[in-house]
């Protein structure tokens, strides 16, 4: 059982997480979804024991921080979103290390090193030395890494970011069958991976939670959701063209989404049907026009929906 | 105790599997064994001692230098690429983390150090050579070698990066070795705490004649520990801040 209890942290003035609770229970995968900068990665560091929340408390099985840090820590495995490897030792020898740091005898780390090679889909790979390894396969071992140790809860941070389609289906089936031994915490900025992956979701807003609860829960948020909205892709600066749009008469909002150069994905809500006048808006300001949905993901309307302040204040403050 | 144990032996092995740390027992035993060659076996006769007193100068500098040049990567490497976080995130505190790399380092310059045990060895050739002048000698160079590592474990950990750690730990060595310089510019009372702080000078020679004095050895141990503790919360401060 995972208890996070009005959960707070600042750097200086800025208040990167902001009141946030929840409870999870074991073997549950539970997925954090959020802009860039909404502050997955420092609540996820705060519940990893990495950063000290500056108030509030996390609860692993009735363990804290404050009171029990080595206790605390032997309970939690976790992998940031660079996977932390010493790239000159080999898989076995790097696993062998991870363990005895963390508190294993040798012979129990040799016990366990055959399961968690055969969780994390590294079997043959164990001599590897790790430099010599694929970013998949990193990703695997700062898996391995992290549950190593059998603990209560495995934090991971970003797991799927810089997988190719091949890998990113053979970590979800890993990160499925990390939730038999223990529970999983995970970040993305993904929807439909999450929806893939997690039992449950926690949609994070400028350090805010403003939703907790299964995808199909979030789904249901849709009725409130009820401006037709348009999702475009288009060649050039995301934030260029975000603006082009949002100056066209009948768009009530637009958000720059994703941005994979040289290509932007901005979400459009709009009062009247806009995509003509949108596509020669585009053409004029010299970008190229590579698609037009109609209607966006059902699941992503919400999400852009429920974090669309904090993107907003981000836009107007110039970031991305 | 397990966890710095463990951890030394990975420092210990890194020296041994990659380039740098022979590169740097390549420098060392090159630099001692030239200086060694033009100043050691002249032509001029002297005294086994003062041959032995020579050895010990040049080569307390050499160990001091690879000392730092060891220990820049210790932890502004683990920062740089990311790897930090495998011993921020395990049960063990910024102590033994600390401990445990110094061990590492320390113990490979050890190594380093007695791979120039054959140069005064030499003198037994041709010469009579103190045996206690040169077990002295040879611990006052594990002395002077731990504090070059403390300093440099504590560039090493408020540094964000190898090449600043090795420029920190240099100026810091440099302005201990040269506190008896300073010394002689100022007046006392700064002038007897210079005085006594300049670690080569003071405290370094009587080792070098085979004269052993506890004054000498607390001085170093002294050293060291302040610079390890300052390395231990340096760590700490980045695992709260």
């Amino acid at each position: 059982m995972i208890e996070v209890s009005h959960l707070s942290r600042f750097y200086g003035d800025h208040r990167a997480v902001d009141d946030v609770s929840f409870t999870i229970a074991s073997n549950t995968i539970v997925g954090f979804l959020g802009l860039n900068g909404a502050g997955k990665t420092t609540t996820l560091k705060v519940i990893a024991g990495l950063l000290p929340p500056s108030a509030g408390t996390v609860r692993v099985d009735g363990e804290d921080l404050a009171s029990a840090p080595e206790s605390f820590r032997k309970r939690i495995g976790f992998l940031p979103e660079t996977p932390p490897l010493y790239i000159e030792q080999t898989v076995r020898e790097f696993l062998r290390f991870v363990g005895r740091l963390r508190g294993m005898s040798s012979s129990s780390v040799e016990t366990r090193l055959p399961s968690v090679m055969s969780r994390c889909q590294l079997d043959g790979r164990e001599d590897w030395v790790i430099g010599q390894l694929s970013h998949g396969y990193r990703k695997r071992v700062g898996i391995a890494q992290a549950i190593i140790h059998q603990p209560n809860l495995v934090i991971l941070d970003e797991p799927i970011s810089g997988l190719d389609p091949v890998q990113i289906v053979e970590m979800r089936k890993v990160i499925r069958g990390l939730a038999e031994e223990c529970t999983v915490l995970l970040s993305s900025h993904i929807l439909t991976e999450i929806e893939h992956t997690c039992d449950r979701v926690v949609v994070l807003q400028q350090g805010k939670m403003v939703f907790e609860g299964t995808a199909d829960e979030l789904r249901g948020r849709t009725h409130s959701s009820d401006s037709p909205s348009v999702r475009i892709v288009v060649r050039g600066d995301g934030e260029e063209a975000r603006s082009v749009m949002a100056s066209v008469d009948g768009v009530t909002e637009a958000v720059l989404i994703e941005e994979v150069a040289p290509l932007a994905t901005i979400w459009i809500t709009q009062s009247r049907e806009v995509s003509e006048d949108l596509a020669a808006a585009i053409l004029g300001a010299g970008m190229g026009l590579r698609r037009i949905e109609g209607k966006g993901d059902e699941l992503e309307d919400v999400f852009v929906s429920l974090t669309r302040g904090a993107a907003r204040s981000a836009s107007s403050g110039g970031a991305a | 105790m397990n966890a710095i144990i463990l951890l030394a032996q990975r420092e210990l092995k890194t020296y041994l599997n990659t380039a740098w740390g022979w590169t740097v027992m390549a420098g060392v035993l090159l630099v001692v064994g030239l200086l060694f060659n033009v100043f050691g076996l002249s032509e001029r006769p002297r005294y086994s001692a003062e041959v032995l007193e020579d050895f010990f100068f040049y080569t307390s500098g050499t160990i001091i230098i690879a000392g730092l040049l060891l220990t820049m990567r210790l932890i502004a490497e683990e920062r740089q690429t990311g790897t930090l976080v495998v011993l921020e995130s395990a049960p063990i505190s910024a102590a033994q983390v600390v401990a445990g790399k110094f061990l590492g380092a320390w113990g490979f310059l050890m190594c380093i150090v007695a791979s120039t045990v054959y140069m005064p060895a030499l003198i037994f050739i041709n010469g009579k050579v103190s045996v206690a002048q040169m077990g002295v000698g040879y611990l006052g160079l594990a002395l002077a070698g731990s504090a070059a590592i403390s300093i440099g474990t504590f560039a090493s950990a408020i540094s964000r990066n190898q090449l600043l750690a090795a420029v920190l730990g240099g100026a810091m060595a440099l302005l201990i070795v040269i506190c008896w310089l300073l010394s002689g510019l100022t007046e006392a009372p700064l002038a007897d705490i210079l005085a006594y702080m300049a670690m080569w000078d003071k405290h370094f020679q009587p080792f070098m004649r085979g004269r052993l004095n506890t004054e000498n050895v607390v001085y170093f141990g002294s050293l060291s520990f302040i610079f390890l503790l300052g390395a231990t919360r340096a760590l700490q401060a980045r695992r709260w801040q």
